[in-house]
């Protein structure tokens, strides 16, 4: 049995963002990757002391899974539709309709259970995003947004990743484009609405834990573990854990950087705007200090270099600075100064 | 970062796999550029990994020995742990450490065992031995 229709794979940075301009840009609307990601006000900052993972609190460097779909959705005023299931197998049998329908389909799975994932790559992530295009015979035709080509995925693999259960499980999430997409957006306005409604959560939360303010308060709890005399072991296992949360997961925080600034680049030239060149370049270096940030503390964990809180701390603190100058050029956006 | 600075580190993490990364090319534009890995990164998976190779080995061993049972070392081979587990299967904490004492596990019902091996994707008549090697 062959069912589907032609679809262009694309490869993304990300899974969220990737999925959804592929998605955008199938049903009509071109729609990069950066403008995806930028346009749903993805960019973000939390330390959360008090949600914990293996024990250390919880570092996100964008808005948490589903904002971008959501967001893109709302933005755009697209027809996009979102199931869920409580039988895997109502959820497969709705898939095979869509896909026979011709939809292209997102769906939300997790990582682990997926076989074509390379071996050291499956952690139990239960909130990554693909889409499935077709089907042929036994097999899924599968673009995963992170991948460089697309891939197939067996039936039986495919229903256990999207049934997968614990955090931020899937309950089989499957969502597609109703039609095609919008026509006469002003994308100008929209970009303008994106980055100031972004601009609040970065630069104007009051709160300790979120935004830039959360970066400083992640500079000064390090240094603060380094005071602590019983923590020889607990710093490096910080440190470790931030970068893991930086580096590892989904793109990291310094790759959510560069494509904010590939975002604020795009929409450069698509509004002639001039802050967003401007800030393009400072949300460039925020992201080149992040990497910086993750480079030494790795040194630092492995001895190459010697520990020295202070010095992670003023980098972090760099990062807040960098990104600070970036938002102060974006909180109005249209503005010719 | 530059265009020329995206990491090329082959990690091996990526098991022959490139990521996509923006990067800022000579005219100032972003570009989309393939990376084979970064050493930064593959440090911080590869000390993951190794924390969950090492707790798979050590259940291994006392699974061996008789002082857990093979189910805890199945529950790492699945790279999960006990609230993971807990929350796959619908087991509190408790009643899953309770099925690692080996006498228990012993006598665990076909219905507890057919749980776990829909939640750990192995067969249950499996979930009773342990591999020959970890």
């Amino acid at each position: 049995m062959t069912s589907g229709v032609a679809f262009q794979h694309r490869q993304s940075a990300h899974c969220e963002s990737g999925v959804m301009s592929s998605m955008v840009t199938h049903a009509g609307l071109p729609l990069s990757e950066p403008m995806a990601f930028g346009l749903s006000s993805a960019l973000a900052f939390a330390l959360i002391p008090f949600i914990k993972i293996s024990g250390q609190p919880l570092i996100a460097y964008r808005m948490p899974p589903g904002a971008i779909i959501r967001g893109l959705r709302r933005r755009l005023g697209l027809p996009l539709r979102r199931f869920t299931f409580r039988d895997p197998a109502a959820g497969m049998e709705a898939l095979d309709r869509a896909l026979s329908d011709g939809r292209v389909v997102g769906l939300q799975a997790s990582v682990y259970w997926l076989p074509y994932f390379p071996e050291d790559m499956r952690f139990h992530f239960n909130a990554h995003n693909l889409i499935v295009y077709g089907r042929e015979g036994g097999d899924y035709l599968v673009s995963d947004p992170v991948f460089e080509r697309a891939v197939r995925c067996e039936r039986a693999a495919l229903e256990k990743a999207r049934f997968a259960r614990g955090a931020l499980a899937s309950h089989g999430a499957m969502y597609f484009l109703e039609g095609a997409a919008p026509r006469g957006i002003e994308l100008p306005r929209q970009i303008d609405r994106a980055i100031r409604s972004n601009h609040r959560w970065m630069a104007a939360a009051p709160l300790p834990f979120v935004g830039l303010s959360g970066m400083r308060t992640l500079g000064r709890r390090i240094v603060k573990l380094s005071r602590k005399p019983e923590a020889t072991g607990a710093l490096p296992r910080f440190l470790a854990h931030i970068v893991r949360m930086q580096e590892e997961i989904g793109t990291g925080g310094a790759g959510f950087r560069f494509m904010y600034g590939a975002f604020l680049k795009e929409a450069a030239a698509l509004t002639g705007w001039p802050a967003l060149d401007d800030a393009a370049k400072a949300m460039t270096d925020a992201g080149d200090t992040w990497r910086l940030f993750a480079l030494r503390a790795t040194k630092m964990c492995k001895g190459r270099e010697p520990m020295e809180a202070r010095i992670l701390c003023d980098v972090v603190m760099q990062c807040a600075d960098r990104e600070e100058a970036a938002w102060k050029m974006l909180r109005r956006p249209a503005s010719r100064r | 970062m530059d265009e020329d600075q995206v990491p090329q580190d082959a990690s091996p993490t990526y098991g022959g796999h490139r990521k996509l990364v923006y990067a800022v090319d000579r005219d100032g534009s972003y570009v989309g550029v393939r990376s084979s890995g970064w050493d930064v990164e593959a440090a911080a998976t590869g000390a993951a990994l190794a924390e969950i190779e090492r707790a798979k080995s050590d259940a291994w061993e006392r699974a061996r020995d008789g002082r857990t049972s093979p189910l805890e070392y199945y529950m790492h081979l699945r790279r999960m742990d006990l609230a993971l587990l807990s929350q796959t299967t619908g087991f509190s904490r408790w009643r899953i450490r309770r099925h690692f004492r080996p006498e228990i596990h012993a006598r665990l019902s076909k219905r507890v065992l057919a749980r776990y091996a829909e939640a750990l994707g192995i067969d249950a008549e499996r979930l009773t031995r342990l591999v020959e090697l970890p």
